[in-house]
C-alpha cells in the first residue's frame, strides 16, 4: 500500500539535514509553500542551499529562512526586491552566495535534472556576464551556452489537491516551480490544501504525477472572512 | 517638442501589435501597454510565470493571490486562457513561439544590443528575472523607456556601456520622442513627436539615425 500522506510539515521535514540543497516553490505568494518553510525554520538544518526564483520578501517564508541565517547559498534569477531586506543584509554583510540564473534557464535547469538530462545548450545569456567561463557552441547560425542540472536534495512546493498516491493538481499561476522541482528532488514534499480519496482526481487533470512526489501534508487554508 | 508621457508611449507601442499576436508585456512600464491594446482585436498576453491569456486587472476586492503576472500584481484570465509550468512558459519565450515581447531598458545600441538588467555598480544587487530568455527568444523584441536620461543623455547609444542582456536583440524602439527600427544597417526612425526636427532629434540621440522617405509625425 502506498500512503504519502505525512501527518504534520515538521513530520514530513525532519531528516532534512545540514548542508541540504532545497528547492523552494512559488513565484511570490502564489504557489509558496510557507507552512512547510515555517517547518523548516523551526527543524534547524542549517547551511542549505536553497533554489527559489527569488530571495524572500518581508519577513515570513524564504525571507524568515534567510533572517535566520539558515542559507549559505542561493540560486534564483531576481534576488532584489522592494521588499527583499533579509537577502539584501545578509548579501551586503557577505553572509549568503549568490548564483544568479536567468529564470528561464533557471526553470531549464530544474527541468533537466528531473528529466535525466546532462546538459544543455540554451541562447539565453549568450554574449552577456552571465555566460563568462561558460561553455559555449555554435550550432546553426546561433550561438549557446551550455548549462548543468540543477539536482535538490528536496522539494517543497504547494498544490492544491492531492490524493495518497501524491498525485497533484495545481490552482491558477501557483503552479509554476511546482511540477519541475517536484521532478528534481530526492525527496518532495508537496503542502496541498486537500487530499482526496484515490480515484477522486480525474486522471486527465492530475498536472504532477505521484511518482514525483513522497510526502503529502495537508494544509488547510486559513479562511477568509466573508 | 511635444514629449509623449507614459501612457502616450504605451499607446503609440500598442497600435502596432497585430490582431492575433502572442505577447509578453515586461515588468514597470511596458505593462502599460496592456490598457491601450485596441478592443477590437483578440492579442493574447503572456507572464513568464505560467499564464497565457490574462485579462484586465480585477476588481478591489476581487484579487485572488494564486492569479498574478510576473510583476507580481493580481491579474484576471480571459476566456481562452490557459496556466502551465515555468519551463513550459520559458519553453514557449526561448522556442520562439511569442511573437513580441515589450521591455524596458537602460540603454539600446546601434547595433540592437540591450542593456536592462543590471548598472554595473559595483554594490548592486543584481536581478535578471527572464530579461535574457526574452531577448533572445521573441520572435519582435520591443523596447519601450524615455530616450534621454534624467541628466539629458541619449539611451540609444553607439555601444552599451552597462552589462549586456543580449546582444543585437531589439528590433524597434519607442521613446517619448520617436520610434525607432533597427536594422542590419542602421536605426530607422519611423516617426517622432510633433514639433521636432529629424535634426534635433539626431543631435539628441547622439548617434546617426536614417531619415524615412516621408517623415511622419506622431
Amino acid at each position: 500500500m502506498i500512503d504519502k500522506f505525512i501527518d504534520s510539515a515538521a513530520a514530513a521535514l525532519a531528516d532534512v539535514p545540514d548542508g541540504a540543497t532545497v528547492m523552494i516553490g512559488g513565484f511570490g505568494n502564489a504557489g509558496m509553500p510557507a507552512q512547510l518553510i515555517d517547518a523548516l525554520i523551526a527543524q534547524g538544518a542549517k547551511d542549505l542551499t536553497v533554489v527559489n526564483n527569488n530571495a524572500g520578501n518581508a519577513d515570513a517564508g524564504l525571507a524568515a529562512l534567510i533572517g535566520a541565517k539558515r542559507v549559505k547559498k542561493i540560486l534564483c534569477s531576481f534576488p532584489r526586491q522592494s521588499d527583499s531586506w533579509h537577502f539584501d543584509q545578509a548579501f551586503h554583510a557577505g553572509e549568503i552566495e549568490l548564483e544568479l540564473v536567468p529564470q528561464g534557464t533557471l526553470a531549464e535547469r530544474i527541468r533537466a535534472a528531473g528529466a535525466g538530462i546532462g546538459a544543455f545548450y540554451t541562447p539565453t545569456a549568450f554574449g552577456t556576464k552571465l555566460a563568462e567561463g561558460k561553455e559555449t557552441r555554435r550550432i546553426g547560425d546561433r550561438d549557446y551556452v551550455l548549462e548543468y542540472p540543477i539536482h535538490a536534495d528536496y522539494a517543497l512546493i504547494k498544490a492544491d489537491r492531492a490524493d495518497r498516491w501524491g498525485n497533484l493538481t495545481y490552482r491558477m499561476t501557483a503552479r509554476n516551480f511546482g511540477p519541475i522541482m517536484a521532478s528534481a528532488a530526492r525527496i518532495t514534499v508537496a503542502q496541498v490544501r486537500d487530499t482526496v480519496a484515490l480515484g477522486e482526481l480525474d486522471p486527465e487533470v492530475v498536472v504532477t504525477p505521484g511518482i514525483f512526489v513522497h510526502r503529502v501534508v495537508r494544509i488547510a487554508p486559513l479562511r477568509k472572512v466573508a | 517638442m511635444k514629449k509623449l508621457d507614459r501612457k502616450q508611449i504605451a499607446a503609440r507601442l500598442a497600435r502596432d501589435i497585430p490582431d492575433g499576436s502572442y505577447v509578453n508585456l515586461g515588468i514597470g512600464l511596458p505593462t502599460l501597454v496592456a490598457d491601450y491594446l485596441p478592443k477590437d482585436r483578440e492579442i493574447v498576453l503572456h507572464s513568464e510565470n505560467g499564464v497565457l491569456g490574462i485579462g484586465p486587472r480585477p476588481a478591489p476586492g476581487a484579487e485572488d493571490e494564486d492569479l498574478m503576472n510576473a510583476g507580481k500584481e493580481p491579474v484576471t484570465m480571459l476566456k481562452g486562457g490557459s496556466f502551465f509550468h515555468h519551463a513550459d512558459s520559458f519553453g514557449m519565450i526561448r522556442g520562439r513561439h511569442l511573437d513580441y515581447c515589450v521591455l524596458g531598458a537602460f540603454q539600446v545600441s546601434v547595433a540592437g544590443d540591450l542593456a536592462n538588467w543590471h548598472t554595473g555598480a559595483p554594490d548592486a544587487i543584481p536581478a535578471v528575472g527572464g530579461a535574457m530568455d526574452l531577448a533572445v527568444g521573441a520572435k519582435n523584441v520591443l523596447v519601450m523607456m524615455e530616450h534621454l536620461t534624467k541628466d539629458g543623455t541619449s539611451k540609444v547609444v553607439e555601444r552599451c556601456t552597462y552589462p549586456l542582456t543580449g546582444a543585437r536583440c531589439v528590433n524597434r524602439i519607442y521613446t517619448d520622442l520617436a520610434v525607432i527600427d533597427v536594422k542590419a544597417d542602421g536605426l530607422h526612425v519611423v516617426d517622432l513627436v510633433a514639433d521636432l526636427s529629424f535634426e534635433e532629434l539626431e543631435r539628441l540621440t547622439g548617434v546617426a539615425l536614417r531619415k524615412p522617405r516621408e517623415l511622419v509625425t506622431q
